[in-house]
């Protein structure tokens, strides 16, 4: 298992070889794979709607806080990015 | 026993698994093939527009997985049509193929036309087996067609159906789907449905044969360095409790035949006293939510004992009901894979038969418009 260092400057992509996609019919974003989908929850479906490689993970926890007027966001952003790293959902770029 | 409650059922879920089978054409002879043995009675294949048309209805009501097969998908012509619209609906597109006819210019135009994902099917490691299976010199082909996949970027699934005739050959059909850069392996242990139906006790495995190949399969997971996954498709004969068979019939599976009968999943057209709609004067919506073929094995109101009263019964959906039909001669009842089943000993006798060589050989029936129109004339 390849260790995922990240850290607030890391910037996270949708792993190549997934499509991340809304889904009006399930109410909630999906990720598209060979012959496979993941159904996403709230929560996971805005953070990796953000994963774009450009936006950096502070970057995002911050427009999460400002979407919906929260605080307090930054362990769960990178919490999920962590797992998502390990499910090689998301690639972070070097 | 039917309380209020129960006999008003929940509103189906999307049919988010859309398979359209092209074609029932295939320069294939698998003796596996799960297509009907009787396809050569289908009727004319669906136009292009039918196709279209399809594929929005589907779309809106909420498909999102598609798989384009067959037969082989390749042999239609407008197959790069039905991709571009399929992307342009946003549909994640998967290509179930043989790989014959893939070649260049083809497998550019696919990927211009927004295919996602191709599954190239082996039927062996080695180009001996895997053209005798298939009836066809096809191997050589095969192992280009899987270098141009990788060459235009697509992730592939490569599958090899597993049987009494090389099963044995799972280590190096692993090595070859390493080496060929698969990012996924199914070996699918054979279903018994169509083609494969008729020559079961050819293809059955021993208890040994299974046990041998699932160890390898383990052993060559452990090994470092290789990103490849694996789906081991078990054989559900050597099971005891059956397969949650498309996770219930009319749950999330919907797949239109050749030529247009929508079905619940692929093999249910053999099940008798349904009647299944078509595309062809139905709408999709009408198909998956009001038509009687997909609705009457939804719930459990069908089941008979031992099913009914099982606490399992929400887990598997009593098994596949093709299953059921094929051993039993009853549909509804039990899959006889469940050792619950009264019908169970029909299972365990053919597995024990496999143990045994065959007293006297059979011959293996291909699958071919000949032995088609042989076996219904």
């Amino acid at each position: 298992m390849k260790e995922h260092a990240v850290n607030g400057a890391s910037r996270p992509i949708i792993e190549r070889r997934f499509r991340l996609q809304w889904e009006a019919a399930q109410n909630s974003h999906v990720l598209l794979y060979p012959e496979g989908m993941i159904k996403l929850n709230g929560s996971a479906g805005e953070i990796l709607k953000r994963c774009n490689g450009e936006a950096t993970i502070d970057d995002i926890t911050a427009d999460l806080e400002r979407a919906f007027a929260t605080t307090g966001l930054a362990g769960e952003v990178m919490a999920f990015v962590a797992l998502a790293l390990q499910k090689q959902w998301l690639a972070v770029l070097p | 026993m039917n309380s209020p409650a129960v006999a008003a059922r929940a509103k189906p879920g999307p049919p988010l698994w859309l398979l359209l089978e092209l074609t029932y054409r295939c320069p294939l002879h698998c003796v596996f093939c799960y297509n009907p043995t009787d396809f050569m009675r289908s009727g004319p294949e669906l136009a292009t527009e039918d196709w279209i048309r399809v594929l929005r209805e589907a779309r809106a009501l909420g498909s999102v997985q598609l798989g384009l097969s067959g037969g082989e998908p390749l042999l239609r012509e407008d197959l790069e049509l039905i991709v571009a619209e399929a992307h342009r609906l946003g549909f994640y597109i998967n290509l179930i193929t043989s790989g014959v006819g893939l070649n260049e210019a083809r497998i550019r135009a696919l990927k211009a036309a927004g295919l996602d994902h191709i599954q190239l099917s082996f039927q062996d490691s080695s180009r001996q087996m895997n053209d005798f299976l298939s009836s066809t010199r096809t191997f050589e082909l095969k192992s280009k067609v899987a270098a141009l996949i990788k060459q235009y970027d697509f992730p592939m699934v490569l599958n090899v159906v597993l049987h009494r005739l090389n099963i044995d050959h799972v280590e190096e059909i692993l090595e070859m789907a390493h080496r060929m850069g698969a990012e996924y392996v199914e070996l699918a242990n054979t279903q018994f449905y169509g083609w494969a139906w008729q020559n079961r006790e050819q293809l059955m495995p021993s208890r040994r044969q299974v046990e041998r190949a699932e160890e390898t399969t383990r052993r060559f997971r452990e090994r470092a360095g290789r990103p490849m996954r694996i789906f081991f498709v078990v054989p559900d004969y050597f099971e005891r409790r059956p397969k949650a068979c498309m996770n219930g019939l009319g749950s999330i599976f919907l797949t239109v035949t050749p030529d247009g009968t929508a079905l619940p999943c692929h093999a249910a057209r053999m099940l008798p006293g349904l009647e299944f709609p078509n595309v062809r004067s139905a709408s999709m919506g009408h198909i998956w939510f009001e038509s009687s073929g997909f609705n009457h094995f939804r719930g459990d109101e069908w089941m008979k004992e031992p099913c009914r009263s099982c606490p399992e019964k929400a887990r598997d959906f009593g098994g596949c009901r093709c299953q059921a039909y094929l051993v039993t001669g009853d549909a509804a009842n039990a899959d006889p894979v469940c050792d619950l089943s009264p019908h169970h000993a029909l299972v365990t006798a053919v597995v024990a038969r496999a143990e045994q060589p065959p007293i006297e050989e059979k011959p293996l029936i291909f699958r071919s418009p000949a032995n088609s129109s042989t076996l219904y004339p």
